[in-house]
């Protein structure tokens, strides 16, 4: 009866996934853990690991987009067999609800459970579960702490792994007691392997540029540079995948406008600066996104000594650099004033953290940059 | 017919919309393809983002979204609250604002939006097999709630598309923000809202002069629901005749605002102080969002003054007052600071 009842849902979604396109961040996702980019270390350490059968507790942080979540599902796919995986994986993530009395039940519940050993097979089936606490750092302090002990008392059958993406957020006890594993951010090279990789598959045609504008906009944030591409693919379908479109997607302004917002602030003209940040409030620009591009406007100088960026490749913020240059030779820019205006934004971003509102924020930010001039 | 015009002429289908036509043009591809992303829609208010995303799901889904219910359902909150809660659905659809419950909107996402997106499509003749819920007001989602939103997306991507509307995006935190497409609506410009004016006279049946619009468009700052609104009344308060721009009715609070403003202006004093207290207790007592209030004072009093550096000191302060009403608890006292800062700035 169970059975009949338990299949239809099953049966029906199965249908439903091969008739619909999946996006690709899910079609993409490392099927085995060698397929994990840019993460070498991470992934030696995992691979030793899984020969000695043995895993630690684990704690996985990093910025989003680096393969955390994908890692340890490859890893579970590679330590049980198919079957009863869904038995030895227990996942929580922050949609479902995690307070201390779940920590208390649920968890502590499942975490009891005593596996044995299976017989031969080509899957290591170590006789432990893994519970997999995804977003972390959204868990309250209580809850955290409710996790402590039932931590170690269950760490013969129950391994956890918590994944987060600060780990300051993560209570010092647990951090102590979990193997810590950081990710991060991807480099350029991996980025454009894999992008290169999807755009075979999906045969894609694109401008070499669009996909080194695709890098730069998404920050080593993988899911992101994909889910860009695949808009921009829907929205292009079999045509040329250009730099301009990928700009848009990633709703990055563009830099004339904010040129000229740097502009009004260097002729020292309230009414113009007024009329520039009115321009963009009303065009919908992102207000992150002009504390970002007029940090980059302002500091790419710094940027540039770091080399953090292959000029070549990232042409965006070489306009950036451009005005930025142009900025450094002919008003005399000091590093003291540009650390005073590093200053005024991220007091503007805390200030729109809190709630204020963009149009009056950004505005000040104008303002102050005048008057450090 | 008791609609407002704003309601009665909205356009239904993306080819009507009159504005942003290489965006609508870009939607309707989506929409007509079978693998439909996420959306995160932002833009400023009364730019047509909600008609925009209506058009959308029509679009996917066809005549059978025009059929709504409102529903009304109760949530328990883990501390064994009960909270109503109510959402506009189709068959095909569900319109939920998470932020009108406050801070149990994580329940909202965690409970209602999870269960939708458990549940497969139901017509199995249905155009798509996903069903589409629209989150209004995003922007006010906590931080809880849109953590919660985040392995949802991706996990019931098979059931279920979600439509973010929101003002601004940069209160969506970055992980939902890369699991969408982004769409920018930006406002209308004079032109453009000129042209719809036109539109809705030609509807109404009645002459509207370019002056008229032109001024309207002016006045309204780029928001077409504004501007609408402000030519009905005026089509309304000149009855037969036809509308002269010098008739147009400016929303009262801001001439209230205004009347604020002067009074600063004109007299830098404890016994003014007073009078402004009054006046800016009557706007909040009319539901005028203090955050609003600094805003616009802020702006009307840069007009009356004419140096530069003051200017740029009034904008600093509101900027600051601005920020620290949303710290605290009572608004009247940061009002009051910011009047008090700007007679000061004024004075010296």
């Amino acid at each position: 009866m169970e059975d009949f009842f338990s299949e239809r849902p099953t049966k029906s979604r199965n249908s439903t996934l091969y008739q619909q396109p999946q996006p690709w961040v899910e079609k993409y996702r490392p099927k085995s853990i060698d397929d994990v980019t840019a993460q070498e270390q991470t992934v030696a350490v995992l691979k030793k690991s899984l020969e000695s059968k043995n895993l630690p507790h684990m704690l996985f942080y990093g910025p989003p987009g680096t393969g955390k979540t994908s890692t340890i599902l490859a890893l579970a796919r590679e330590l049980y067999e198919p079957e009863i995986l869904r038995d030895r994986i227990l996942e929580l993530n922050a949609s479902d609800e995690r307070g201390i009395n779940v920590v208390r039940e649920k968890i502590k519940n499942f975490a009891r459970v005593i596996v044995g050993n299976r017989g031969e097979s080509k899957y290591p089936n170590p006789p432990y579960k893994i519970i997999i606490l995804d977003e972390a750092d959204q868990m309250t302090n209580d809850a955290q702490t409710a996790l402590r002990r039932t931590m170690e008392t269950y760490s013969r059958v129950t391994r956890f792994c918590l994944i987060c993406n600060y780990v300051s957020r993560i209570i010092e006890p647990l951090a102590s007691r979990c193997a810590k594993f950081r990710f991060k951010p991807l480099d350029i090279e991996n980025t454009k392997e894999r992008l290169q990789m999807i755009c075979e598959q999906e045969r894609i045609k694109y401008e070499p540029e669009a996909l080194d504008q695709l890098i730069s906009a998404s920050e080593g944030d993988l899911r992101k540079a994909i889910m860009y591409l695949q808009s921009a693919y829907r929205l292009h379908k079999n045509e040329l995948i250009t730099r301009s479109s990928i700009l848009e997607i990633a709703g990055t302004i563009p830099a004339n406008i904010i040129d000229n917002l740097l502009g009004q602030a260097y002729n020292l003209s309230y009414t113009g600066i007024e009329s520039a940040v009115k321009e963009i409030v009303k065009s919908g620009y992102s207000s992150n996104q002009v504390l970002l591009q007029v940090n980059v406007g302002s500091l790419s100088g710094f940027l540039q000594r770091k080399s953090l960026i292959d000029q070549e490749q990232t042409k965006m913020v070489n306009v950036l650099t451009q005005i930025q240059e142009k900025i450094i030779y002919e008003e005399r820019l000091t590093d003291i004033q540009k650390s005073t205006i590093s200053q005024h934004i991220s007091e503007v971003d805390n200030n729109l953290n809190d709630g204020s509102d963009e149009h009056l924020q950004i505005l000040a930010l104008i303002l102050n940059i005048m008057r450090a001039l | 017919m008791a609609l407002q015009w704003v309601d009665r002429h909205r356009p239904t289908s993306l080819n009507e919309l009159s504005f942003h036509s290489d965006l609508s043009q870009r939607l309707g591809t989506l929409a007509s393809d079978g693998d439909f992303p996420h959306l995160l829609v932002y833009g400023p208010s009364g730019s047509g983002k909600k008609t925009r995303i209506n058009c959308v799901i029509k679009e996917l889904f066809g005549e059978g979204v025009e059929k709504i219910k409102v529903e009304e359902r109760l949530f328990q909150t883990p501390s064994n609250k009960k909270l109503p809660f109510y959402t506009v659905s189709s068959i095909y659809h569900l319109e939920m604002t998470p932020s009108e419950v406050g801070f149990s909107d994580r329940v909202v996402i965690q409970d209602l939006l999870k269960e939708i997106a458990q549940t497969p499509q139901l017509d199995s003749n249905a155009k798509h097999q996903f069903k589409v819920v629209v989150i209004n007001e995003a922007d006010a989602l906590s931080h809880d709630a849109q953590a919660a939103l985040r392995r949802t997306m991706e996990k019931y991507m098979a059931n279920l598309r979600v439509i973010l509307c929101c003002n601004s995006s940069s209160k969506i935190i970055s992980p939902i923000r890369s699991r969408c497409l982004l769409v920018r609506v930006g406002a209308p410009s004079v032109a453009e809202v000129m042209k719809v004016l036109h539109i809705f006279s030609n509807k109404e049946n009645f002459v509207l002069s370019s002056a008229v619009a032109e001024k309207i468009a002016e006045e309204s700052d780029g928001n077409l629901r504004k501007a609408i609104l402000m030519l009905e009344s005026l089509k309304f308060t000149s009855g037969n005749d036809y509308p002269r721009a010098d008739t147009i009715v400016k929303l009262d609070w801001e001439v209230y605002i205004s009347d604020i403003a002067k009074a600063i202006i004109a007299n830098q004093s404890e016994t003014n102080l007073e009078s402004i207290r009054k006046m800016f207790y009557q706007l909040i007592f009319s539901c005028i969002e203090p955050s609003l209030i600094i805003k616009t004072l802020a702006f009307e009093l840069v007009k009356y003054i004419e140096h530069e550096d003051v200017k740029c000191q009034i904008i600093l302060e509101a900027a600051d007052c601005e920020h620290r009403l949303h710290l605290g608890q009572k608004k009247i006292f940061y009002l009051e600071a910011f009047a008090i800062k700007t007679m000061h700035i004024y004075k010296w």
